[in-house]
C-alpha cells in the first residue's frame, strides 16, 4: 500500500493535549473531533489539511494522555500517515489499533513543510518527492503488522 | 538472565518460566479500567465490532471522574453511555457520582487493585498502581474493548531503568519532588517504552502516598510502567482493603537494566516543572518572580489524604493572596470525608479556598478552574503542556501540595519552609 500527500511538519513531544484538547473530549464523534485536530499547536491545520496529507514530527509524538481521540482526530481529518522519529507508547498502540498509519523514520527531520511525501508500506520507504530523497523506516514486528493488515485490533480479534 | 520485577510479573501472567525484553506476550489482566472519557469510545468500538457479552464483568472497573458531575449535555451523554453499558454487562464495580473518586486514588483505596496484580486502564495514569508492586499500564479505548471481549491483552516485554533511592527526604519535600527531579534528569521520553523500577534502601522512607505519586508520573517520562518492591508498608496498606489475595514478586538479583540512576533523597529540594513540559524543572525557591492567578491542589497525582494534610499544614490560619483563586479537590469521597472530620475543609474555606467534590476537571482544562489567556497556575497535577488547563496562552507550573499551598498564600511561586 502507498499513500501520498503534503507534509505538515512539527517538532518534538507533540502531545495529545495539542492534538485534541480535552475541552473537546465530551464526544466520541469522529467528525466533531476532526474539527479541532491540532488546534492548540497549529490553528490553521484544520483549514489547510486535505485528504492524504502527512504529519511529520520529531521524537515522542503523541506523548501524554491515553485518549484514543488523538489518533481518531488525525485519521478523521484526512491524515494518511504520521511520520515521526519516535512515538509515545500509548499513542503508538492506539494508532495501530484504530488503523491510523504511522511510521518511525529517524531521518524524517529532513522533510520540509509542504513537501510532497510518498510512503510505501510494503517496501518500507518514505520518499520526499519535492527534493527527491528516500528514507528507510523501521519495520513493524510481524505480530503488529498482522493487526495492521487485519484493519485494526478488533478486526484482528474477530479473525 | 535474571528478570526485573516487571518481567517477573509479566512472565507469571503469560504462564512462562521467563521473558526477555522485546518478547510479545498475551496475559489475562486482573483489572480492566475505563473512565467517562475513554469508556464511551470503547463502547462505540465494541458496538461497531458487534461484540455481545464481556468475558468477565468482575474484572472490569468503570469510574466516572473526568467530567462529573456532568459539565455539559455531551458529557452527560458520555456518562450515560458508561452507565448503560455497565448495567447491561453486569459490571458491579461502576462508580458514579456519590461513590466515585479520581480513579487512581479510588482503586487502591477500595482495594480493587493489590500487590502483584496486572492492571490495564484506558487512562495514561494507570501506572500509579506500580506503587503496590503491581504491573499497571495505560492503554487506549480499543485495547479496553478488546480486553473486555477476550479477557486478554497483548504486551511487549519492556526493558528497565533502575532508580536506586538512598537516604530520606528533607522536611516538606515529597514524592512529587522526587518524580519531578527524575523527569528533569531523564526528560519526557527518557524512559520511553521502559519500566522505571524503584529500589534501594530509600524506599522504606517513602510513604505509600509518595510511592503512588512517583509511579503516577512515570508516564511523564514516557515509561510503560513505574514500580516499587513490596515491603511491610505495602502489605499493611493492602491489609483489610484488598478484595483478592495479593501476590508478592521481586526482581532477580542478577536482573539486567538498561541503566541505573541513583537519587539521594536527602538532596531533593522542592521542585517545580515550568511550562510547557514536565521536564522543565527548577527549584521552587528560584521562581519567586513568577506571579500566579490560580492554585489547584488535587488530582490522581496529589489528591490523597496526606496531600490534603500538607495543604492544611500550610494554609491553616492563613489567607490566600489577593487575586489568587485556590481550588482544593480531595480525590475520593473517603478523602473528602476525612478532610471534613479533621477540620481541613473548614480551614481551607477560612483561608479563602474553594473545596470541590472529586473530579479530574481542572487538571486537563475540562471544567472547574479553566484558565484565561495569560493566566498562570501552580498545580499539583501532572501535565503542563500548552493549553493543558485552558487558554493556549495560559501557563501551568507543576508542584507539590506544600509548594502549591505556600505559593497560594504568597501570590507567587514559593517553597514552604515550615510554620512562619
Amino acid at each position: 500500500m502507498r499513500v501520498k500527500g503534503r507534509a505538515f511538519v512539527y517538532g518534538d513531544n507533540v502531545d495529545t493535549d495539542v492534538i485534541i484538547p480535552a475541552r473537546y473530549l465530551n464526544t466520541p464523534d469522529e467528525k466533531a473531533l476532526a474539527e479541532h485536530c491540532l488546534e492548540d499547536l497549529d490553528p490553521t491545520f484544520v483549514k489547510r489539511v486535505t485528504p492524504g496529507d502527512v504529519v511529520v514530527a520529531g521524537n515522542n509524538f503523541g506523548c501524554g494522555s491515553s485518549r484514543e481521540h488523538a489518533p481518531i482526530a488525525l485519521k478523521s481529518s484526512g491524515v494518511s500517515c504520521v511520520i515521526a522519529k519516535s512515538f509515545a507508547r500509548i499513542f503508538y498502540r492506539n494508532a495501530i489499533n484504530i488503523g491510523l498509519a504511522i511510521v518511525e523514520c529517524p531521518d524524517c527531520g529532513e522533510i520540509a513543510e509542504g513537501d510532497e511525501v510518498e510512503i510505501d508500506f510494503d517496501k518500507g520507504t518514505v520518499v520526499d518527492k519535492t527534493v527527491k530523497k528516500r528514507f528507510s523506516v523501521k519495520p513493524f514486528p510481524p505480530f503488529i503488522q498482522d493487526i495492521i493488515d487485519a484493519g485494526g485490533l478488533l478486526a484482528s480479534l474477530k479473525r | 538472565m535474571g528478570m526485573t520485577l516487571t518481567q517477573k510479573i509479566l512472565a507469571y501472567y503469560a504462564g512462562k518460566e521467563s521473558v526477555c525484553p522485546g518478547d510479545l506476550i498475551t496475559c489475562r489482566p486482573d483489572v480492566i479500567l475505563g473512565n467517562d472519557i475513554t469508556t464511551p469510545v470503547a463502547v462505540k468500538e465494541w458496538n461497531k465490532a458487534g461484540f455481545s457479552t464481556v468475558d468477565d464483568p468482575d474484572r472490569i472497573v468503570v469510574v466516572l471522574d473526568h467530567f462529573v458531575p456532568n459539565k455539559d449535555v455531551k458529557a452527560a451523554e458520555q456518562s450515560k453511555t458508561c452507565r448503560d453499558f455497565c448495567r447491561a454487562q453486569g459490571v458491579k464495580n461502576f462508580f458514579d457520582v456519590g461513590s466515585m473518586g479520581i480513579e487512581h486514588a479510588l482503586l487502591p483505596e477500595q482495594g480493587l487493585v493489590t500487590t502483584g496484580d496486572l492492571v490495564i486502564g484506558a487512562d495514561s495514569h494507570t501506572c500509579t498502581y506500580g506503587a503496590l508492586g503491581a504491573f499497571a499500564t495505560g492503554i487506549g479505548s480499543t485495547d479496553m474493548a478488546a480486553a473486555m471481549a477476550a479477557g486478554t491483552a497483548w504486551f511487549r516485554v519492556p526493558s528497565a531503568i533502575k532508580v536506586e533511592l538512598r537516604g530520606s527526604l528533607p522536611a516538606y519535600c515529597s514524592g512529587k519532588d522526587v518524580i519531578l527531579t527524575l523527569i528533569g534528569k531523564i526528560g519526557v521520553d527518557g524512559a520511553l517504552y521502559k519500566s522505571l523500577e524503584f529500589c534501594g534502601e530509600g524506599v522504606k522512607a517513602l510513604s505509600m502516598d509518595d510511592r503512588f505519586c512517583i509511579c503516577n508520573m512515570a508516564i511523564e517520562a514516557g515509561a510503560k510502567n513505574g514500580i516499587f518492591p513490596v515491603d511491610e508498608l505495602t502489605l499493611s496498606y493492602v491489609e483489610g482493603r484488598q478484595k483478592r489475595q495479593g501476590k508478592v514478586f521481586s526482581a532477580d538479583a542478577d536482573a539486567e537494566y538498561d541503566e541505573t540512576i541513583v537519587i539521594d533523597l536527602s538532596e531533593i529540594v522542592q521542585t517545580v516543572a515550568c511550562p510547557s513540559l514536565p521536564e522543565n524543572t527548577r527549584p521552587a525557591k528560584e521562581l519567586s518572580d513568577v506571579r500566579i492567578d490560580q492554585v489547584v491542589i488535587g488530582s490522581c497525582t496529589n489528591g490523597r489524604l496526606s496531600d490534603m494534610k500538607a495543604a492544611y499544614d500550610v494554609l491553616r490560619g492563613k489567607k490566600v493572596a489577593d487575586g489568587v483563586r485556590c481550588i482544593v479537590i480531595p480525590a475520593t469521597m473517603e478523602v473528602y470525608k476525612a478532610c471534613l472530620r479533621e477540620g481541613y475543609t473548614e480551614a481551607f474555606i477560612d483561608a479563602g479556598c474553594v473545596v470541590s467534590t472529586p473530579t479530574c476537571g481542572p487538571c486537563l482544562g475540562g471544567y472547574m478552574g479553566v484558565l484565561a489567556e495569560g493566566e498562570r497556575c501552580v498545580s499539583t497535577t501532572n501535565r503542563n503542556f500548552v493549553g493543558r488547563m485552558g487558554h493556549v496562552k495560559s501557563e501551568v507550573f507543576l508542584a507539590s501540595p506544600y509548594t502549591a499551598a505556600a505559593s497560594a498564600i504568597k501570590g507567587y511561586i514559593s517553597e514552604y519552609g515550615g510554620e512562619e
